[in-house]
């Protein structure tokens, strides 16, 4: 429904031009001089579009004839669902079809390990707001109305309210796999020898740290468009991240071929992590428009995003670090427990995900991680912005800050002094690139007057400092597949226009733009002379989705091989036309000519033609698969990505010591980002993340009523608090360039990372303010009086979980570290074979022998 | 509790869109938001709760930034109302929407219309706000995306243009800072 | 998206339309002013009018505020129509001037686009909030619903007979501090009443005002010798309301303390003054021992329920450290 979208191209500043004219013929694929368009502040190529309200997100799209969709959900967080009566329903006036788990008997779910959602919940409600019922008529009014004419029977179950809660061995377990009792998976991995790490530590500390759940609250409520043509084809819209798996799971649940089936993901009013599952209402419509042969849209309340979640895990840790006594790590520890919610949704990679970066960020030589995920009967946890890592991010930084005291060293020093070397290995067999980390902490050390200001802090005010390191993409598919991650077809059109296709999907981020830029640059044309077309399964090749902040580098390398390949088609016809040699060609300023002499040349519409009377029409495809990790353990596949991105950020606070109430003023922030393709939508980024940090930091939370049959306290943009303009900080952003041989111009991630170090770096802050320690987020002003009246009256001045419960975990994966002589495989044989590879590390039940 | 009454024949209203007068028929108990986009199609300004708690529906009315989820249909007879769709004269974009774009103030762009509107009634009113001013002014628009900042300083922007000066944006707004 | 239901509405150009309508419609009847707490409360179907009766229509409730001569019956002072909007109440230039603690209540409230239409008649009248009860009706009936809508228990103190919803209003507090007096209209003529008796510790009857009444004006005390002062506590600068609100309010002789009255938002059913708490600064300079006999008072009886933002035990807590800080306000303005 909506075309491609015209690229604008107009730089924002007046220091950039889009035809600046000479430039080196040998162009480097990584980062350097001589870069023309990649680096440059330009305008979003679907700008101008948002601005002037012309984006069709998915409830801004109407077909005639049709019907609203609404979903019942269950009012009981654990209940058998006895009987379904709906005549009354299917009688209203104006109800076209009601819907129940009958219709929908096949399961689904985003991982190949956790098949465990159905569309309509067939004979069990896992949390309130599970739907059960779902009705399609004329109105939007009229389906609320026929919803309450449905009758449903339920029976209830026994509510598992927290984690501790689904450690015991059950007779009525949420789902009928697991580890043990409600536990839904249970890790333990050990690289090198741990105790021995222990015992050569000079100085050990055992902390507790907590990290409330959050959600993502994207502006856009979920919404999805289903048109089936009764020539047996499927149209969906929807405000998806991931349309390749909502056309797989639309497949699977429907039992329709995949290539009957057509996904297009509309533009995001925002994702963050919580448009990246297949979700109910995307089948639930699909299978209303088979059903009435209409069109059916569905648009979500606010109140029912907070039910579709699949937010932040909450998640209880322990840490236990060794060090010298200049700070150096010589054992880790890590511990966690996370509150998964009802459903599998990513948990199982959120889990492993709470162990695996911890090595990325400062050399660990010897690392233990044992983590674990409980079903319990809230709205399902999933990936949120940053996916399993701030939890851990936050535990170890403020453990760093205890840490640096402990041993009386300055905190920016103590990070300096280990930091993991590019170009290594790491004790779980993650390969680091290229690795900023070090400037980035000079950089907001500098900026912002740490060196002085940190030791001499005024009372109620203090400066934090925390660091962090990202994925750039999930090293390993979601489901097993040995094809790349991400495609791209390049048209080239008579007239010098060049069309990019591409399945990935913008969500804000400026993905599509990132497509643009980098097209522009090889072929040498105008940004505005590049359409892009996206995120359409009939029309675009395969790209995973936007997540694990995969889409610059994976789509933007195929963009970068399908443009490369273009070029040399042009300069082969075009040298043979000039006669002179191929490599001496340049593509720039709309041309193609000899760098010796560029009054010799094509104009690049002219080229094409020349190409395509030559050689027919002219298209190229690039593609792009990330390297193989060399982690061959199982449990390996969560953790390795082509590239990492690098973070550190000092946070100012202000305490008020009668209220306990937190104020940040400033943010210095700096991320080694490898190499911008446009720097304003990297700034951009690394604010959005600040802001999403604060939010955690201070006050976001999902809060249940546990004495209230487990409902969701406060399911609203009013009661869900997110900061406005008044709680925002400021912030300064330094952007550190260290170009990454994997990424496209060297290019890495900028998404996600920044978000990871504010929480903690707000909590360092808040104990140099106050001298009391929160360990745990959203630091409220309650939990900082507490934690100072507690000092005052002599005790330890800390606000924090005080126990971590008895899990039963299982023997641990043993996995020789590089520098033990391991070859990246476990001791025992407790390897993943090939067959069982994904992004979980886990065996797929499709794929088991 | 919701059960379906009967539906009462459509409402007739009169009002001015974008300076376009113009008669629309909606059901009566539509609210503004309902009535511009199901009614008019002008599916250009965004809702993100119809409870008033977010801001991302903001249009004007007779000028003034009001939440068009919370104001009835019936009540804008003869009124006058501005939407994201009205903001550029003809093909050449408000300075604000300009600004907008070229800063990466809009990265989703799903509140950005409410934005917009809301900031063009502040510099109608006040040509040159501070800081803290436009902070205030948008304190009632929620942003998951961009932290505000580069609002701030897009709106900035666009005053210091409206005000005919010949302004650009600072370097570190488009390049960060190195 | 969120839907109102179907009701039938009423524009009457005046008082006596109004009143008219609203008794024809009955107990299914109900005003709406900027409709900002009605239409989320319908769409929620809290509050279910088969009929209503707009007043954004009525001139007679949105003239300009007016000082009144000392001599004037009703004894001087500024009188505010209720139709006034909060954005027209926060930046009129004499209200700024003379009553500085109204327009700061008022530009406290929500946001900016919301103090355009919310008016100060409905700020006044603002429906008390809990969060077992501003929910969808889903949520609400996962819970069987609470006395003040649909169900038979307050979920915030279940044993107790009365609902425990709290008064949400920033202006409610301002008014009884300042003692200003509400006028009504009702089909039987206008009366006018002292604005602490406009309000019922309730959460369900908070108002005195018969349901066919309109507030129609609010008549501010003559300014001079008096001083006053409005703290708002809140997660956010912006959106949220008052989980507690402090408006003090003294009458100064010379340096020392003639009369004062502190009243407390957000932590009953209605504005809440601590009479303990206005006579322990009797005859002060408003020192810090008076100051802390004072925040003492008031900390006693605030009562914050677990039906709002953060936690009830830190909201009591912060009693005594808002009213302390309202009171070194006054006594700083003062010197």
């Amino acid at each position: 429904m909506d075309g491609g979208k015209r690229a604008g191209g107009r730089p924002g500043g007046s220091a950039v031009g889009d035809h600046a004219p000479a430039h080196p013929p040998t162009r480097p694929t990584v980062g350097g001089e001589g870069l023309r368009v990649v680096g440059a502040p330009l305008r979003k190529v679907d700008a101008v579009a948002k601005v002037t309200g012309r984006t069709r997100f998915a409830d801004d799209l109407a077909l005639p004839r049709m019907l609203w969709c609404k979903l019942l959900r269950s009012p009981h967080a654990h209940a058998r669902v006895r009987r379904v009566e709906t005549s009354r329903a299917e009688e209203l006036d104006g109800v076209a079809a009601v819907l129940t788990g009958a219709a929908l008997p096949m399961p689904f779910g985003i991982l190949p390990v956790s098949q465990d959602e159905h569309a309509l919940a067939p004979d069990r409600v896992r949390f309130i707001g599970d739907a059960v019922a779902a009705v399609a008529a004329a109105t939007e009014e009229i389906a609320t109305a026929a919803l309450e004419l449905i009758e449903v029977e339920y029976e209830p179950l026994p509510v598992i309210a927290d984690p501790e809660a689904a450690i015991a061995p059950t007779d009525t377990p949420l789902h009928d796999y697991g580890d043990a009792g409600n536990l839904h998976k249970l890790i333990h991995l050990q690289f090198g020898d741990v105790d021995a790490g222990f015992a050569a530590a000079e100085h050990v500390r055992e902390d507790l740290y907590f990290y409330e759940g959050n959600t993502h609250l994207a502006m856009e409520q979920h919404a999805a468009l289903a048109d089936w043509s009764p020539d047996g084809k499927l149209t969906l819209w929807s405000s998806t991240q991931t349309p390749h798996y909502v056309h797989r799971a639309l497949a699977k649940v429907l039992e329709l071929p995949p290539s009957r089936i057509r996904v297009i993901a509309t533009p995001n009013g925002g994702g963050f992590g919580g448009k990246s599952d297949p979700f109910n209402h995307e089948i639930v419509v699909a299978k209303l428009a088979m059903v009435t042969g209409r069109p059916v849209k569905i648009a979500l309340t606010r109140e029912e995003v907070f039910y579709c979640h699949r937010g932040r895990h909450p998640t209880l840790m322990w840490v236990k670090s060794g060090v010298t006594a200049d700070g150096r790590l010589t054992a880790l520890h890590f511990r966690t427990l996370l509150d998964g919610g009802g459903y599998g949704s990513y948990g199982v990679a959120s889990t492993y995900y709470t162990g695996a970066l911890q090595t990325v960020t400062y050399r660990v030589d010897r690392y233990r991680f044992e983590g674990a995920r409980a079903f319990t009967n809230k709205a399902p946890c999933g990936p949120k912005r940053g996916h399993g890592t701030p939890q851990p991010r936050f535990a170890l930084e403020v453990q760093l800050d205890k840490i640096a005291e402990d041993l009386g060293v300055d905190p920016a020093e103590l990070r300096l002094r280990h930091l993991v070397p590019p170009a290594s290995v790491t004790a779980n067999w993650l390969r680091i690139g290229s690795m900023g980390l070090g400037r980035c902490i000079q950089q907001v050390v500098t900026a912002s007057g740490w060196a002085t200001r940190h030791a001499r802090r005024r009372p109620g005010w203090g400066l934090g400092l925390a660091c962090s390191s990202y994925i750039s993409g999930a090293g390993l598919p979601i489901y097993w597949n040995d094809m790349p991650h991400s495609g791209v077809q390049l048209k080239l059109d008579r007239g010098g226009g060049v069309t990019v296709f591409c399945g990935s999907t913008d969500i804000g981020q400026g993905s599509d733009s990132i497509l643009a830029t980098i097209v522009a640059e090889v072929l040498g044309v105008a940004v505005a002379d590049i359409a892009v077309v996206t995120a359409d399964t009939d029309l675009t090749p395969v790209d995973l989705g936007s997540y694990s902040s995969r889409v610059t580098l994976m789509s933007g390398n195929a963009a970068l091989q399908a443009a490369e390949r273009a070029r040399e088609i042009l300069t082969t016809v075009v040298a043979a036309k000039l006669a002179v040699p191929a490599a001496r060609l340049v593509c720039a300023a709309g041309r193609l000519f000899d760098a010796e002499n560029p009054e010799l040349g094509l104009a690049f519409a002219d080229a094409v033609q020349l190409a395509e009377a030559k050689m027919g029409t002219v298209g190229t495809v690039g593609s792009y698969t990330p390297p193989r990790s060399p982690g061959r353990y199982r449990g390996a596949g969560v953790g390795p990505s082509p590239a990492y991105s690098y973070s550190a950020a000092v946070a100012e606070v202000e305490v008020d010591p009668e209220t306990g109430i937190v104020v940040v003023p400033k943010i210095w922030i700096a991320h080694d980002v490898g190499q911008c393709i446009n720097p304003v939508t990297v700034v951009g980024q690394v604010e959005g993340s600040v802001y999403m940090g604060l939010g955690e930091a201070l006050m976001e939370e999902m809060a249940y009523r546990p004495a209230r049959r487990l409902l969701h306290r406060i399911p609203s943009m009013l009661e869900y608090k997110s900061p406005t303009t008044l709680e925002m900080c400021d912030v300064e952003t330094y952007l550190i360039e260290d170009p990454d041989p994997s990424g496209p111009f060297g290019a890495k991630e900028v998404g996600q990372g920044p978000l990871l170090p504010v929480p903690p770096a707000v909590a360092n802050a808040v104990y140099a303010a106050v001298g009391v320690r929160i360990d745990e987020v959203p630091i409220t002003p309650d939990k900082v009086l507490k934690a100072l009246r507690q000092q005052a009256r002599g005790g330890p001045g800390r606000t924090g979980p005080e126990r971590f419960p008895d899990i039963p975990w299982p023997e641990p994966t043993v996995v020789p570290t590089p520098w033990e002589g391991g070859d990246g495989r476990a001791a025992g044989g407790a390897d993943r074979s090939a067959g069982q590879r994904t992004a979980v590390g886990s065996v797929t039940p499709e794929r088991q022998h | 509790m919701p059960r379906p009454r009967p539906t009462a024949d459509p409402a007739v209203i009169t009002l001015e869109v974008n300076g376009e007068r113009c008669a629309v028929a909606f059901a009566p108990h539509k609210t503004l938001l309902e009535v511009l986009r199901e009614d008019l199609d002008l599916t250009g300004t965004k809702h993100g709760c119809e409870l008033g708690e977010c801001g991302t529906c903001t249009v004007l009315l007779d000028d003034a930034p009001v939440l068009s989820c919370l104001v009835l249909g019936l009540a804008c007879d003869g009124r006058r109302v501005r939407t994201v769709e009205g903001m550029a004269e003809g093909a050449r974009l408000h300075p604000l929407q300009e600004t907008f774009a070229d800063l990466g103030a809009a990265q989703c762009g799903y509140c950005t219309p409410g934005f917009l509107l809301t900031a063009q009634a502040l510099l109608d009113a006040n040509p040159r706000p501070t800081r803290d001013e436009i902070k205030a002014a948008l304190a009632g628009n929620l942003c998951r995306c961009t932290g505000y900042l580069k609002i701030y300083e897009a709106v900035e922007l666009a005053a210091a243009r409206l005000r005919g000066e010949d302004a650009e944006p600072a370097r570190e707004t488009l390049y960060g800072r190195r | 998206m969120l839907r109102l239901p179907t009701f039938t509405y009423l524009a009457p150009r005046s008082l006596a339309q109004a009143l008219r309508g609203k008794t024809e419609a009955g107990p299914g009847g109900m005003y709406v002013a900027g409709g900002t707490d009605l239409y989320p409360n319908m769409k929620r179907r809290h509050q279910e009018p088969a009929v209503v009766i707009s007043l954004a229509g009525i001139r007679a409730l949105r003239r300009p505020p007016t000082i009144r001569r000392s001599g004037d019956p009703a004894g001087g002072g500024m009188r505010l129509s209720a139709g006034l909007t909060l954005t027209e109440l926060h930046t009129h230039r004499r209200v700024r001037r003379l009553y500085p603690v109204v327009a700061r209540g008022a530009e406290l409230i929500s946001t900016p686009p919301l103090r355009n239409m919310g008016t100060l008649g409905g700020n006044l009248c603002l429906d008390t909030r809990c969060n077992y009860y501003n929910q969808s009706y889903e949520w609400r009936k996962a819970i069987d619903f609470c006395m003040k809508k649909d169900g038979a228990i307050c979920w915030v103190a279940p044993s107790s007979p009365r609902c425990w919803a709290v008064q949400s209003s920033d202006l409610a507090p301002v008014m009884v501090a300042l003692d200003a007096r509400l006028v009504l209209a009702g089909p039987a003529g206008e009366r006018v009443v002292p604005a602490a008796r406009f309000y019922h510790n309730d959460g369900i009857n908070y108002l005195t005002k018969q349901p066919d009444e309109i507030l129609t004006a609010v008549e501010l005390p003559a300014p001079g010798g008096w001083d006053a002062t409005y703290l708002k506590l809140r997660r956010r600068g912006s959106f949220d309301f008052p989980v507690l609100g402090v408006a003090a309010w003294v009458r100064w002789d010379g340096d020392r303390v003639a009369e004062a009255r502190i009243v407390l938002g957000g932590v009953a059913s209605h504005p809440q003054e601590v009479p303990e708490a206005g006579a322990a600064m009797l005859g002060s300079r408003l020192e810090a021992d008076a100051l802390e006999a004072a925040a003492s008072a008031a900390f006693r009886p605030s009562k914050p329920m677990d039906n709002t933002d953060f936690t009830l035990s830190w909201r009591k807590e912060m009693t005594r450290t808002y009213v302390r800080r309202a009171l070194e306000e006054l006594r700083d303005r003062h010197r």
